[in-house]
């Protein structure tokens, strides 16, 4: 089995530029396609103001304008509120007929791969495979951090696809759950909080050492007293595991995109937390050939104190894919 | 989230009844304005009572009440929406300390999502 793993970035990435106006959805589309990746992942609830009601000509305007600069539309990430009444849930109807929505707007745009947030129902997702199918859309399951490949929630989802035999329902991983360091970026902000150093390296030190995060929050709360920003710090250990990236290649069959979340890059392109030196060899070894999907997530870590550049991260980010894909690809 | 940025600077202004200010949603998406559930605010260390306060992203204002019933508007990410307050006696012209937090329904969170601004606005004669 070969394949090429090939480079994309989501909107997401530019989401302080964007909200801010200082860039345009097609300042992103370029920027992306100057740095030599070709796959454009969008968030319709984000970047089309028309949503749910977006007509021809936008749906036109997209696969024309990412056509221009070279790109295809990779993923559509789509959202679920379930929570839209106040006075009640949405019934498991208006569950799928949210999804259906979801699934012909991506089937108009001409998408073949839909993120599904974590939280949404196996069952749910079941009843909606018929129609995937017949869209060829393939609805993959987001494992984000905390869940992670083995997770039981997550391992629901993999039982749903295995029974039904389709290849329209599995997973899409967001590499977030293979944080192996603590992300500097994070520190930084808690100590601009009122954290004090020597707490937030302990609290770095029991994350390098893979404390399981209940001793290290219990050591930080009662027993050092911890202040506000020192116990928040160590509560976000709770959402910061490093999964083992071997069991990428197990679970290879089951996704087509990956989201490349990340915190920050350094100027000489290197993630300080992602272990994306041991997931793209993996991946590579597997013969995986989808595309890894820039997700810069830094932008709120940072924008109390300084000038966010998302473009400059994202740019560091893909230079950092190119080195790791050309070590290993010549195995 | 972008909680420095909701509240859109030098928007301050006197109304008939009261004052407004322009604000943005805190989150990385547009969201239905049945999530919104509150939009707490206070001016100059007073706090505006809930029914005081109207909310409009375009398509007419809205009571914080009727817009928990408004399932088919959006407040469309990164958009500038107008929030006014009935304010009986106005404002006087000069400086004035806004805050806004907004309240919001995250259908995947377990818990609300809340953000918050503060800023020191200036209101012209």
């Amino acid at each position: 089995m070969t394949g090429t793993i090939k480079r994309g970035v989501s909107l997401y990435s530019f989401q302080e530029e964007l909200f801010l106006g200082q860039m345009t959805v097609e300042d992103a589309i370029a920027f992306t396609a100057s740095i030599g990746a070709t796959g454009i992942e969008i968030l319709p609830e984000q970047n089309m103001p028309s949503f749910p009601n977006v007509t021809d000509a936008e749906v036109a305007w997209w696969q024309e304008t990412v056509a221009k600069h070279g790109c295809e539309l990779i993923c559509y990430d789509m959202f679920l509120d379930t929570k839209q009444r106040k006075d009640r849930a949405m019934t498991d109807d208006e569950q799928v007929a949210s999804i259906r929505r979801d699934l012909d707007l991506c089937n108009r745009l001409g998408i073949r791969n839909m993120r599904i947030l974590v939280f949404v129902r196996p069952d749910i997702l079941e009843r909606c495979v018929p129609y995937a199918e017949d869209l060829d859309i393939h609805m993959g399951v987001e494992v984000h951090a905390p869940w992670h490949l083995e997770h039981a929630w997550i391992l629901r989802t993999i039982d749903v696809a295995d029974r039904l035999g389709t290849k329209h329902l599995g997973i899409l991983p967001d590499m977030g759950i293979f944080m192996k360091h603590y992300p500097p970026a994070f520190r930084a902000r808690f100590e601009r909080q009122g954290a004090r150093p020597e707490v937030t390296q302990f609290i770095v030190d029991q994350h390098e050492q893979k404390i399981m995060a209940e001793y290290t929050i219990y050591e930080v709360a009662v027993k050092m007293q911890g202040n506000k920003a020192e116990v928040a710090m160590a509560e976000t250990l709770r959402h910061a595991p490093y999964a083992n990236p071997k069991r990428l290649a197990d679970y290879a069959p089951y996704f087509r995109h990956i989201q490349a979340k990340f915190y920050e890059m350094t100027p000489d392109a290197r993630d300080p937390s992602i272990a994306y030196d041991e997931v793209i060899p993996v991946l590579q070894k597997a013969g995986w050939s989808g595309y890894l999907s820039s997700e810069y997530e830094g932008n709120r870590w940072i924008q109390d104190v300084m000038p966010v550049d998302s473009r400059e991260q994202v740019r560091r980010q893909h230079t950092m894919f190119e080195r790791l894909m050309a070590a290993h690809g010549e195995r | 989230m972008f909680d420095k940025y909701l509240i859109v600077d030098d928007s301050l202004r006197a109304t008939v009844d009261g004052f407004a200010f322009d604000a943005k949603l805190g989150y990385y998406r547009g969201l239905g304005l049945s999530m919104v559930e509150d939009l707490a605010i206070t001016i100059d260390g007073e706090s505006v009572p809930r029914e005081a306060v109207r909310f409009d992203e375009g398509g007419g204002p809205l009571t914080l009440d009727d817009m928990e019933q408004a399932y088919d508007r959006r407040w469309n990410f990164g958009a500038v929406a107008t929030i006014s307050v009935v304010w009986p006696n106005g404002l006087a012209e000069g400086e004035h300390a806004l805050t806004l937090s907004e309240r919001l329904r995250v259908s995947y969170l377990p818990f609300p999502a809340i953000n918050s601004d503060a800023k020191t606005l200036s209101l012209a004669a």
